[in-house]
């Protein structure tokens, strides 16, 4: 059985991955719209 | 720094203790002034870039929150208001908010640089540099005027947000600093005459601690005058039109009547319920002031220029 502060830490650790996967996503589809309106203003 | 040995933790934090590492309430005021000066700045910028600025501004003012948090946690643990943040209340090492509002204030002046501009990046990262080395770590703790010096930091945002879009800083965006910076001393200290605070505990230097009651509003009358000085400015110079002129006429006016009748009292005494009662006003007055003013000035852009 595990012990109970031990599933409150694996817990915590879960959701903080989320959210930093959450971020991350985000983060790489920010850069890539910015790269499109880089390479748009470029052409302009 | 007077350290005070805070327990670690027994928990890693979680991740609203990160969040409220960078004082998301203060944000506001940063983000709305930062998008008035892009707004009113002369030239486009693309809507992605824009985007982008802005997210830079919050990331890099919310750097800045967890570094001050991370640096004051000994004295945060003495103050009511305060006590209750992630570092004080033991739900966060020290280690991890350094190590946060670093990576977070690096990463927010790098994307600026690379994807923005490199002046709004540098201006981003002396703001940063401002607020944690000169007012958190140097000032705040040795000068009552500590205040006004924490206002320069919380000026900053008008002056990037312009230099993103144009790349430069002229003299409007320096007056709009100046709003802020002059508008600070007024609404803190308003704030500070009613609201009862430790940071005499804590061996913070509060002017109305430091100097008392009848000094501290008579600051607030002198700023007042200074910052009614610089809010109409724009208008005589030619920078803004007569719908900033207009408004910046008659809600300066209005804080200055304010201001005044909190000025001229003496101080507080006997057992009436209300007793501090145009403190509050100013205080609240002061918020919807600023707002007031950089709409107006927005308003005035959109619709003359």
């Amino acid at each position: 059985m595990s012990n109970p502060h031990e599933d409150e830490i694996r817990a915590r650790q879960k959701s903080r991955s989320i959210v930093m996967g959450l971020i991350l996503g985000a983060l790489t589809i920010l850069f890539f719209v910015i790269t499109i309106a880089k390479i748009r203003a470029g052409h302009a | 720094m007077t350290a005070t040995i805070l327990a670690s933790p027994a928990l890693p934090a979680e991740w609203r203790d990160f969040l409220a590492l960078t004082k998301p309430r203060v944000m506001i005021l940063v983000v709305y002034t930062a998008i008035c000066a892009m707004v009113v700045a002369p030239g486009t910028i693309d809507p992605v870039i824009g985007f982008t600025a802005i997210l830079c501004v919050t990331l890099g003012a919310g750097a800045a929150g967890a570094l001050n948090q991370w640096y004051e946690a000994d004295i945060d643990a003495l103050m009511k208001r305060t006590i209750k943040r992630p570092l004080p209340a033991g739900r966060m090492d020290r280690e991890s908010a350094l190590h946060f509002g670093v990576g977070l204030g690096a990463f927010s002046v790098l994307m600026m640089g690379l994807t923005v501009n490199l002046m709004s990046a540098a201006i981003l990262a002396g703001s940063i540099l401002f607020y944690v080395v000169i007012y958190t770590i140097w000032l705040k703790r040795r000068t009552p005027q500590n205040i006004v010096i924490g206002g320069a930091a919380g000026a900053f945002p008008p002056l990037i947000g312009w230099a993103a879009v144009t790349g430069d800083v002229t003299l409007l965006p320096v007056l709009m600093f100046a709003i802020i910076f002059l508008w600070t001393p007024p609404h803190f200290w308003a704030l500070a005459l009613f609201v009862e605070t430790d940071y005499a505990k804590a061996g913070v230097p509060m002017l109305p601690n430091v100097a008392g009651e009848r000094v501290t509003r008579r600051q607030i009358g002198l700023y007042t005058i200074a910052m009614a000085a610089v809010v109409i400015a724009p208008w005589p110079l030619g920078l803004a039109g007569p719908i900033y002129g207009g408004v910046a006429i008659i809600s300066t006016a209005y804080f200055g009547l304010l201001a005044a009748h909190v000025s001229f009292r003496s101080t507080a005494t006997g057992v009436m319920k209300d007793v501090m009662r145009p403190e509050k006003r100013l205080f609240a007055y002061s918020i919807a002031y600023l707002f007031i003013l950089f709409g107006a000035l927005v308003t005035d852009h959109l619709v003359l220029r």
